[in-house]
């Protein structure tokens, strides 16, 4: 007798918060769910830039709040424009996000990715660690029916694939929904987390119990597009630059030598003095927005998370965790509505771009489509950081006995010192205003 | 290059590899040798590429990030062919 795949309801790619939610959601709904994942534990493979935003697990996961593996929450978020020698920060704090339902906060993937995994677990879902999803099983037809794995005698059928196999996601290749490279649209983060005692911690950043700071930077990227992070754990910080793939590559800067810059930086350095690297990492983010978001659902197959390029990089808000969770709680749930009514065809599954839709997902995304172009412009890189600082230096700066100068004067200067041009200026100002409005 | 006191070796050995047997990068030298860009050889976060004087490129697959860096910029259709190492082995992120 030929040897039969196993076979389950729903098989789901990749540990990831996507994954791990849709599992979840499969295995509420009663639904036989397998859950790859390809590092030894879930997590293991994933890096991100710094908080987690855990509203969108309200309804699935009440109370939350008292059981994830959290490091701080951020109650401080801090904007820094810089320059080399200058840094002009719009630093807010709020205590409401130090307690129920929280805001966001900073936590190490390998404990919450393997954390909501467990909650799939928990639920009914079968985790396999350790296994590699190394392509798609179809039917004569051509439609998904399962996956290749490498384990020997390892496929599984499965009325419903999901992709949640990441920014690299070979599966949405292999199905064509997504080119083989998009440079473009591919941003590289760099990170270094580096130990230095809690008190410490709290005390360079005014943080008590398990308050936290995120830090967004502008200007700290040796002029290529993106931008720099820094946020604190409970006995560590985390700091790193987020950079444009093809920026990096014509610069020819060195991926850590962007960190370095970053840390040695006079608003940044004191922060870190005596500080020991702990771990050096790195990874990827689509940063595509709406425009790249993929076909969603095909014959057999839906697509969630990064695999789907669903970060949310617009500037302000930098999300992408919670965009995960919640495509792969559509996706769960679409897919367990499909194969009850045993319709899991393109249009079976069509349900699920309809939730996206309907909920932050697509919203979020469809709403703040311009958002990325008008915050990595050249102009809003080169210039603006520069002369938002230089209008701050010389009001600031007492030139006694001349009197202090009219702030016209003072913006003309900052302007001409920065080759800021007024109507682009406006133009950029009046996009940004459209973008996120 | 080593950055503010830490060599690049340093740098690397804080991070965790579950070495496996087969290489899950390779690169075709041929396609190498007529790249005049490199750009594998600057963004690749591990420093994994490494020119050899006769114009084409030396990599290890070792200390590997699984970030796809290598491939997205590489301008030569082919040069690089990049897949997952085999399942549980690879990088392994304690704090990512």
């Amino acid at each position: 007798m030929p040897d039969q795949p196993t076979a389950v309801d729903a098989v789901v790619v990749g540990a990831g918060p996507a994954g791990s939610a849709a599992a979840l959601e499969l295995a509420r709904a009663g639904r036989r769910v397998v859950l790859l994942e390809r590092g030894p534990f879930p997590g293991a493979k994933n890096v991100y830039g710094g908080v987690v935003y855990g509203r969108v697990l309200d309804e699935v996961l009440p109370r939350w709040w008292e059981e994830v593996p959290v490091q701080r929450w951020v109650t401080r978020r801090a904007t820094m424009l810089m320059t080399p020698t200058q840094a002009l920060t719009v630093d807010f704090r709020a205590t409401a996000w130090g307690s129920p339902p929280y805001n966001g906060m900073t936590t190490y993937r390998a404990e919450f990715d393997s954390w909501l995994a467990g909650k799939a677990v928990e639920a009914g879902a079968r985790l396999i660690t350790s296994t590699v999803a190394t392509g798609l099983l179809r039917d004569g037809a051509g439609r998904v029916v399962g996956v290749r794995t490498d384990r020997p005698g390892g496929d599984i059928a499965a009325h419903v694939v999901i992709a949640c196999d990441g920014v690299n996601s070979f599966l949405a290749k292999e199905a064509g929904l997504v080119p083989r490279t998009s440079p473009g649209h591919t941003t590289l983060g760099v990170k270094e987390t580096l130990a230095l005692p809690r008190e410490v911690i709290d005390e360079r950043f005014g943080l008590t119990g398990r308050q936290g700071l995120d830090l967004e930077m502008l200007g700290c990227t040796m002029g290529i597009p993106g931008g720099g992070f820094l946020y604190t754990s409970l006995d560590t910080v985390s700091v790193g630059v987020v950079v444009s793939l093809t920026g990096l590559a014509q610069a020819k800067h060195r991926p850590e030598e962007l960190v370095a810059e970053l840390k040695a930086h006079p608003a940044i350095a004191p922060y870190l003095r005596g500080a020991e690297l702990k771990e050096y990492s790195a990874h990827l983010i689509p940063e595509g927005g709406y425009r790249a978001i993929p076909k969603l659902a095909i014959d057999g197959m839906l697509v969630a998370g990064d695999a789907a390029a669903m970060c949310l990089v617009a500037g302000l808000w930098l999300e992408g965790v919670n965009f995960a969770i919640g495509a792969g709680l559509a996706a769960g749930q679409t897919a367990a509505d499909a194969i009850a009514v045993g319709d899991t065809s393109a249009r079976g599954l069509a349900g699920y771009r309809r939730r996206l839709d309907a909920c932050f997902v697509l919203a979020d995304h469809k709403r703040l489509r311009n958002a990325a172009d008008v915050m990595v412009s050249d102009r809003m890189l080169r210039q603006y950081p520069g002369f938002a600082c230089d209008i701050a230096e010389q009001l600031f700066t007492v030139i006694n006995p001349h009197p202090k100068p009219h702030l016209s004067t003072e913006l003309l200067r900052a302007a001409r010192r920065n080759k800021v041009r007024w109507h682009a200026l406006a133009r950029d100002g009046w996009q940004a205003f459209r973008a996120f409005s | 290059m080593d950055y503010a006191g830490v060599s690049f070796e340093d740098r690397m050995a804080t991070v965790e590899f579950h070495v496996g047997e087969r290489a899950h990068i390779t690169v075709d030298p041929q396609v190498c040798r007529s790249c005049t860009t490199k750009d594998c050889v600057h963004a690749c976060p591990a420093g994994l590429f490494v020119p050899t004087t006769d114009g084409g490129i030396l990599f290890n697959y070792e200390q590997c990030f699984e970030c796809g860096t290598c491939y997205q910029v590489c301008n030569s259709q082919g040069a690089i062919t990049w897949t997952y190492p085999d399942g549980g082995e690879g990088v392994v992120y304690r704090h990512g």
